[in-house]
């Protein structure tokens, strides 16, 4: 990868960082909210189903730690495994892409029950 | 009696090596190269170390004392020993020539890579550049230049950082506190190059500001802010600012 795509995979994980610092907190706190009058599925279905401001937030919730965890764990291999180079890249890449992909699904899943 | 130092000092090249211990007469003013010196001078005179300018203007003496890396012509035994034991080591993260002195080629080679030479501006017709009638040194950029300029290449820096350690590819504190200060002389003209040359995972951005470069550089530079600012400069040039 060229040294201007290494820039912006750090450009990206300080944005995905200030997205997660903002919905790690919304996540929260809905949590602390939902669960004081006690907790059931049919409530949590009955906030997010057929919502599409859920879905847009937690879509990009999962896209942003994705995205986060992916760099994050790609630098980390890199200095201390010595896994560098193009195939570790892409392999990261998909790792990000996949656990951004399950999280999304899920989303999805909650808006369409 | 004389008081004594006790004085373990490595012996070997880049194969290997074992501690050789000597005893040294304790001064009241001495610093640590004093004592290298009375050990080359009086004890032993195939140790191999190096010095220059004893004043702390060459960076030639650094050296790992009692596991921290120090410019030993001006760092006082008194303030460093402990229990009257002096433990003396070549530089880490630089291939050991012999004894206590390291090759610092490739921290050399890395300011080159970083583009650590200043590059006047030219002027279409041939002229001197504007910007170089009057430097104010009171101004912004100016100042921001001169807070790295004072580096005497001792390596210091480089020996104390992790990420040296972890990725041979990094250009380390020194060459990219080296290239923020041309970056900020409005005089230099190779301005664009060299942000490209320090970008990317050998570049600013492996960096994780733990600051141990700032800590131990024996000239109080900060090359941990310098890099930060090399950040921050190749961050707002992807949206054409110049901040």
């Amino acid at each position: 990868m060229s040294a201007r795509g290494q820039q912006h995979l750090w450009v990206a994980q300080r944005v995905t960082a200030m997205i997660l610092g903002v919905a790690v907190v919304v996540h929260l706190v809905t949590i602390l909210v939902a669960v004081r009058g006690g907790l059931s599925a049919a409530e949590i279905i009955g906030r997010v189903s057929g919502n599409e401001a859920w879905l847009m937030f937690y879509a990009v919730f999962a896209l942003a730690a994705g995205l986060h965890g992916a760099i994050g764990l790609r630098g980390i291999a890199a200095e201390w495994l010595g896994w560098r180079g193009r195939r570790f890249d892409l392999a990261w890449l998909a790792i990000g892409l996949l656990t951004a992909a399950f999280g999304i699904r899920a989303a999805a899943g909650l808006y369409a029950a | 009696m004389q008081e004594t130092l006790k004085v373990s000092v490595w012996r070997g090249d880049g194969e290997g090596g074992a501690f050789q211990d000597f005893r040294v007469p304790a001064q009241a003013n001495q610093t640590v190269l004093d004592v290298v010196t009375h050990i080359q001078r009086e004890l032993d005179p195939t140790l191999a170390y190096r010095f220059a300018c004893r004043v702390g203007m060459c960076g030639s003496c650094a050296m790992v004392v009692n596991g921290r890396a120090r410019w030993t012509c001006r760092t006082h035994v008194r303030k460093v020993v402990q229990d009257g034991r002096l433990e003396l080591r070549p530089l880490a993260n630089l291939p050991v020539i012999r004894d206590l002195a390291t090759d610092m080629a490739p921290f050399f080679d890395k300011w080159a890579r970083a583009k650590g030479t200043f590059q006047p501006k030219d002027s279409a017709d041939g002229a001197v550049p504007e910007e170089f009638h009057v430097v104010p040194p009171s101004s912004a950029k100016r100042q921001a230049a001169d807070a790295g300029i004072e580096c005497i290449g001792c390596g210091v820096c480089y020996a104390s950082c992790d990420i040296v350690a972890w990725n041979g590819a990094y250009l380390g504190p020194a060459a990219l506190n080296r290239a923020w200060t041309l970056v900020n002389d409005v005089r230099d003209g190779a301005r664009r190059d060299r942000l490209d040359a320090v970008a990317g995972d050998a570049g600013c951005h492996a960096c994780h500001s733990t600051q141990s470069c700032t800590e131990r550089c024996p000239k109080g530079i900060d090359p941990s802010g310098a890099i930060a600012g090399l950040k921050r400069t190749l961050f707002w040039g992807m949206f054409g600012l110049d901040r």
